[in-house]
């Protein structure tokens, strides 16, 4: 359970950057090839965030799709998984997106 | 709950030398706070009067989840540089011989190699005496509901052990294929410890681990006549997910094939003396 530990993160980082403002919305890029669940993100975030700044936010995660590029032939294609090679036989690729681990934006309560 | 943050007080994680006999726990640093003026100081003032309100609510942020974890690692692998230490980072599933094979590398490269061990586990100090009663300087790090090792608590590890210049640092983290590929401890390297009496898939089911290695060690293929396990299989499976990784095959138990494995630690270790630690450990 890495995710509990990244939500702990999350929300220490989100509390951070609202300096005492109330967080309303915690925005994530989380890549489908990051090894994080985002299911398990969403379980773990309004327990971890109760009694901070964030308690109550929204989380909106962003999944991003794999995508890589040959460096043999240099096409780019979909990766879902790490073990799919290019259509040219090649297994040597440059990993072009899907492992994000973003916290992306936060938006905060308008200032009385 | 967690062990990163502590953010609250469930998790109590600490750290054991088992020399000495002292246990320290590991608190999470004092949150610090940069301004703008470059000024930094700690959480314990109220920010209500330094802050103009913001009229925009956005505010991008654009941080990695992981960026205080990666700060601290980088910490640690400055740290190790500076020294010249090979730190390498075990990673394997429960029961997969990292202690066992530990163990026989101190017996083996004692007068060699300056050997020194952190050891991860949920709990008990078993695996810290292991070590210990094999030769090795051993601080036992327990990360209680912790599932994986992070940096702060190797920071705080080797506060406690202070390994010595030019040596070695086998960090063995927690009996884990998921959560430790996540979490940079400043290694130099990810050794990860497959033993054949798992399923040939394993590289398959757990991609993260097996990409994020850059050695594969095969142990127990002492075992390899009494099981179906299909070695070549297994091999390719790996080579699927991580074409750069080097491949061992040993038995720590009877010896065989550890002669490869020393000769990796000695190359390692005479790249991290070199005043440009460029090794790249493949």
């Amino acid at each position: 359970m890495h995710e509990l530990a990244l939500t702990c993160a999350i929300v220490e980082s989100a509390e951070e950057a609202a300096k005492g403002r109330r967080v309303i919305r915690v925005s994530l890029e989380i890549g489908r090839l990051s090894g994080v669940m985002t299911e398990a993100i969403h379980f773990c975030f309004d327990e971890v965030a109760r009694g901070t700044g964030v308690e109550g936010a929204v989380l909106d995660i962003f999944e991003i799709d794999g995508r890589a590029r040959c460096r043999r032939c240099g096409a780019e294609f979909a990766t879902p998984d790490f073990y799919t090679g290019c259509a040219c036989g090649s297994i040597d690729l440059d990993r072009l997106q899907g492992e994000e681990l973003t916290i992306k934006s936060i938006e905060l309560e308008e200032a009385a | 709950m967690c062990a990163i943050c502590g953010c609250d007080g469930e998790a109590k994680p600490s750290v054991l030398d088992l020399q000495t006999g002292r246990r320290t726990a590991i608190e999470p640093p004092a949150p610090e706070h940069v301004h703008a003026d470059g000024t930094v100081h700690g959480h314990s003032h109220d920010h209500d009067h330094h802050h103009a309100p913001e009229h925009g609510t956005m505010v991008a942020l654009e941080a990695r989840i992981l960026a205080k974890n990666d700060a601290l690692a980088q910490k640690n692998r400055g740290w190790f540089l500076g020294r010249e230490i090979l730190a390498l980072n075990l990673v394997s599933a429960p029961g997969a011989g990292k202690t066992t094979l530990l163990e026989r590398t101190i017996r083996d490269l004692q007068g060699e190699l300056p050997l020194y061990v952190l050891e991860g586990d949920q709990a008990t100090a078993n695996d810290g005496e292991r070590i210990r009663a094999a030769g090795g300087h051993v601080v036992q790090i327990n990360t209680d509901t912790g599932c994986h090792l992070d940096a702060l608590m190797v920071a705080r590890g080797l506060a406690e052990l202070k390994p010595g210049p030019g040596s070695v640092l086998l960090i063995e983290n927690i009996g884990n294929l998921v959560c430790p590929a996540l979490f940079d401890l400043g290694e130099r390297a990810k050794v990860a410890i497959f033993s054949v009496t798992e399923g040939e898939d394993k590289p398959l089911k757990y991609p993260h681990m097996f990409r994020a290695a850059n050695l594969v060690i095969f142990n127990k293929i002492d075992l390899l006549p009494y099981l179906d396990f299909d070695l070549a299989r297994a091999v390719a499976n790996a080579r699927a997910v991580n074409p750069d990784a080097s491949l061992l095959r040993i038995s720590a138990r009877t010896g065989e094939g550890l002669e490869t494995w020393y000769e990796w630690l000695r190359r390692g270790t005479a790249a991290a003396r070199e005043a440009a630690f460029v090794w790249s450990p493949t």
